[in-house]
């Protein structure tokens, strides 16, 4: 069967990928945002997952105003990036898994979330830049993903509590799998940020280390933020927490935080990075 | 720009927005594509027509501005693509909305990590 052995969580700034794509890792403004990595590399050279489960919010490549899914799935044996209008190069497409697409599909609408499939999907640097923090030789040296997209830009958006069961049925679906094979979740986004309006370079430190604290332990208050309170408090585009609260919600085992890293500013951003150790609760309970 | 959240200088993109600024949003979204970012820079009122802009939305791409955008419907990803033609980041679109240099608005978000 599949096992969800953890999870990462990342910022996915696009600065991020135009800094790779600059050799500027070890330029000082990036060097403690990329040295965050070293141990994320280490665990994922010792957990060796097979799949990855990206949870992302698309920013207006694959999906526009003119059909917005609030939770997507991606259906398709590869996926591409494409130009998103500012120069970031396009890496090369990702591979899929559509076994385990077909999976979460049937058993999260099985479970009453009414999805949008997609056997075409392009992804944006919400997808690409977390894989090329991870899995920095890329392509097809990356491990095969499933992507999933929460909206985060037609308000109104999915409440806290509704991505959070989402990310339950999601870990249902996963640890239902007959395959045997070792699952890692990607959550991107976050944390505190605001681009647009006469507030924008908001950013919350002390918000955000709130909600990596509550994230490992206490997910339900997180969930029980509304839209509105994130929004104060995380700034406009800090809805991309809810991709965070969705990964967690799909870890019903027990959760320990790995690794945790906090790092200001990435461009307009609360830069973080978390790695989450999950013990599946059947084998939690055998063990004690 | 009032909205259901009534966040001060934080816009939400509702309903309302997104009625409003359908026609400029969708100008934008088309410059993920660099034949149409040419096409724009080429004749820049033809491929606003084209889109159905209204005069609102003419004036304020005509200005650059992107609290003018953002009033007149523009949804910030989609105007991220447009400050891209432009060779321009989110920081000077921070910078451009708050009414700060770039310099001041970097040392600004820097200053949030002390």
């Amino acid at each position: 069967m599949a096992r969800i052995i953890g999870a990462i969580a990342t910022s996915h700034v696009p600065s991020i990928g135009g800094a790779i794509a600059k050799g500027l890792q070890k330029d000082p403004y990036w060097k403690p945002f990329f040295d965050a990595f070293d141990p994320v590399h280490d665990w994922l050279a010792r957990n060796k997952p097979d799949v990855a489960v990206v949870i992302y919010n698309d920013h207006g490549l694959n999906f526009f105003l003119d059909q917005m899914p609030t939770f997507a799935v991606g259906a398709a044996e590869s996926y591409t990036n494409a130009d998103e209008g500012w120069g970031l190069p396009v890496r090369p497409p990702y591979i899929g898994d559509s076994e385990l697409s077909w999976q979460i599909i049937d058993k999260v609408m099985a479970q009453d979330f009414d999805l949008v499939t997609c056997q075409e999907m392009q992804v944006d640097h919400a997808f690409v830049v977390p894989m090329q923090l991870l899995w920095p030789d890329g392509g097809a040296n990356a491990i095969p993903a499933v992507p999933v997209t929460i909206n985060s830009i037609q308000h109104p958006l999915p409440r806290a509590e509704r991505c959070f069961h989402f990310g339950q049925a999601i870990g249902r679906a996963i640890e239902s799998f007959p395959r045997d094979c070792k699952v890692v979740l990607l959550a991107t986004g976050g944390l505190s940020h605001q681009l647009d309006g006469t507030r924008a370079g908001f950013i919350n430190k002390e918000f955000d280390l709130w909600c990596m604290d509550k994230i490992v332990n206490d997910p339900q208050a997180l969930a029980d933020l509304t839209t509105k309170e994130i929004i104060e408090k995380a700034g406009s585009q800090g809805v991309e927490l809810m991709c965070w609260i969705a990964m967690r919600g799909a870890m019903q085992g027990h959760v320990s935080a790995a690794f945790s890293k906090y790092h200001i500013p990435v461009s307009n951003t609360g830069g973080a990075v978390m790695v989450f150790d999950h013990q599946p609760a059947a084998r939690a309970l055998a063990a004690e | 720009m009032d909205d259901q959240f009534n966040i001060p200088g934080t816009p939400v993109f509702d309903g309302v927005q997104a009625r409003k600024g359908y026609a400029l949003n969708k100008m934008c979204y088309s410059f993920n594509d660099d034949a149409n970012r040419k096409a724009f820079l080429s004749n820049e009122e033809g491929y606003m027509r084209k889109y159905g802009l209204n005069e609102a939305q003419k004036e304020a791409i005509r200005h650059r501005n992107v609290l003018e955008l953002i009033a007149a419907g523009g949804n910030i990803y989609y105007l991220a693509k447009f400050a891209g033609i432009f060779g321009l980041g989110v920081q000077d679109v921070g910078a451009q909305q708050t009414g700060m240099s770039l310099q001041a608005f970097k040392e600004m978000l820097t200053a949030h990590g002390h």
